[in-house]
């Protein structure tokens, strides 16, 4: 079993109360949680990273507990191994792109310097065609660069698993297409598991090789992509 | 004219420290406050920001009744021989509890801006919690812990009313530039006053040039 996550965590404010209660197995390497926005999936993609700790349940990778309330386990997101892609890139603003890729490669207390050489760095700016824009700051990049630095800032560090949280959305669609084509192609070369959250078919029909919708904090269905969402776009 | 630089550099060696200890101080504070969730946070954060509000002759006397020989701190201090009443360290004191809110007020402000996510992300890349903070937290809140920092300096660099209860009016040893200002016109003395308010308002002008150079651009990008 990849990954396999059964948790339930409630949320209570003055207004509303809203309950979490997603399972799912992923049996395949592209597993896309689809939904409308405010259905749970972000949270969902959360837990498993780590940065937010569900009430009860048991999160399982590759056979080892990330988390588990009954065992009294919670790994950090440090110790997970896990990438995030987030949905508005998180770069850090105040380095380049050099050190953005490269920050994960150093633990301690310092930034790495702004002209750092690392065969890893160097790779994946080759790799993903940011040796051009190396020194920039993400202020100076566009949406495409944004993403592919974020996901090579992710994949630098060899994760044992990759979310991404809506990555195509805040592209216009004729490069959402083309992201789409390079996401696709590096998953298929990396081998790497991915969960992707989004609430556009196109995802699905692309990434869907399992398909879990969610919706109201719920799992409603969970089977390999069959076609449907593509029908309905 | 020569003796107002001495009132000068005391100043500046005062105002120094009090920056010095307000950034390490007022920083912790600020990023202490601006993670805590309790309702104590309100109270606590009211308590820090009091300086800002009371007159500084009865924050002095506060600090009198502490670190005097009989107070709770003052007393225990003596017991090694340290005294801080009629010192520059006392001073230094004076300046640091007076501009410590302004410090508290723009780092907390700073910390609060700063996107979450960044440091999920970092998080997410196994960084370390303490690493978090020196690698992401803190550079992205820079600019206004710096901005603090000069309002704090410029603050001390001012003080009078703590200053004169805790540190007196010992010229050479205690008093400061703005004491000494006081002093002077006490004493009808209004050439070195003139001097003395000359080399103020120039040293001011300094610092805010100053200022304006210290802050790092890059720290304006905001993430999009």
């Amino acid at each position: 079993m990849l990954l396999a996550v059964d948790i339930r965590k409630t949320f209570q404010s003055a207004e509303r109360r809203f309950t979490l209660e997603v399972a799912f197995e992923a049996a395949s390497q592209r597993v896309v949680l689809f939904g409308p926005s405010g259905a749970g999936k972000s949270l969902t993609l959360q837990a498993i990273a780590g940065l937010l700790r569900p009430d009860e349940g048991a999160i399982t990778l590759h056979g080892n507990a990330l988390f588990d309330s009954a065992r009294g386990i919670d790994l950090k997101p440090q110790a997970r191994k896990i990438a995030y892609l987030f949905q508005d890139y998180a770069l850090f603003p105040h380095l380049n792109v050099r050190q953005n890729i490269g920050f994960g490669l150093q633990h301690g207390w310092l930034n790495p310097r702004a002209r750092i050489t690392h065969p890893q760095i160097d790779y994946w700016l080759d790799a993903l065609e940011l040796t051009s824009v190396a020194a920039n700051h993400p202020a100076q990049l566009s949406g495409g660069q944004k993403q592919r630095v974020a996901l090579a800032r992710a994949l630098v560090a060899q994760p044992r698993l990759l979310l991404l949280d809506e990555p195509f959305s805040a592209l216009d669609s004729a490069l959402r297409q083309r992201m789409r084509r390079e996401l696709s192609e590096l998953q298929t070369r990396l081998d790497i598991p991915m969960v992707l959250i989004t609430h556009d078919p196109d995802d699905v029909a692309a990434f869907g090789d399992q398909v879990v919708q969610v919706s109201d904090g719920r799992v409603r269905e969970n089977h390999p992509f069959a076609g449907y969402a593509r029908s309905e776009s | 004219m020569q003796q107002a630089w001495i009132p000068l550099l005391l100043s500046l060696k005062v105002a120094g420290w009090a920056t010095a200890l307000n950034l390490v101080f007022g920083v912790a504070a600020a990023f202490g406050l601006s993670r805590w969730r309790s309702g104590a946070r309100d109270v606590i954060d009211s308590l820090l920001m009091l300086p800002l509000v009371m007159p500084p002759t009865v924050l002095g006397y506060y600090l009198l009744v502490l670190l005097g020989r009989r107070g709770v701190i003052g007393g225990w201090l003596d017991r090694f021989d340290i005294q801080l009443v009629f010192t520059w360290q006392g001073a230094v004191i004076a300046s640091t509890v007076v501009a410590f809110p302004l410090v508290l007020k723009s780092a907390r402000a700073a910390f609060e801006a700063v996107d979450p996510q960044l440091e999920r992300a970092a998080r997410t890349l196994g960084v370390s919690e303490t690493a978090v903070f020196f690698r992401v937290t803190l550079p992205l809140a820079a600019r206004g812990i710096l901005a603090g920092g000069l309002l704090a300096f410029a603050r001390a660099l001012g003080e009078f009313g703590a200053t004169l209860m805790i540190a007196g009016n010992l010229p050479g040893r205690t008093q400061t530039l703005s004491v000494a200002v006081y002093s002077a016109v006490q004493a009808g003395d209004d050439s070195t006053a003139n001097f003395l308010v000359l080399v103020t308002s120039v040293t001011c002008v300094v610092i805010l040039l100053l200022a304006g150079r210290l802050v790092p651009q890059h720290t304006l990008l905001k993430s999009s």
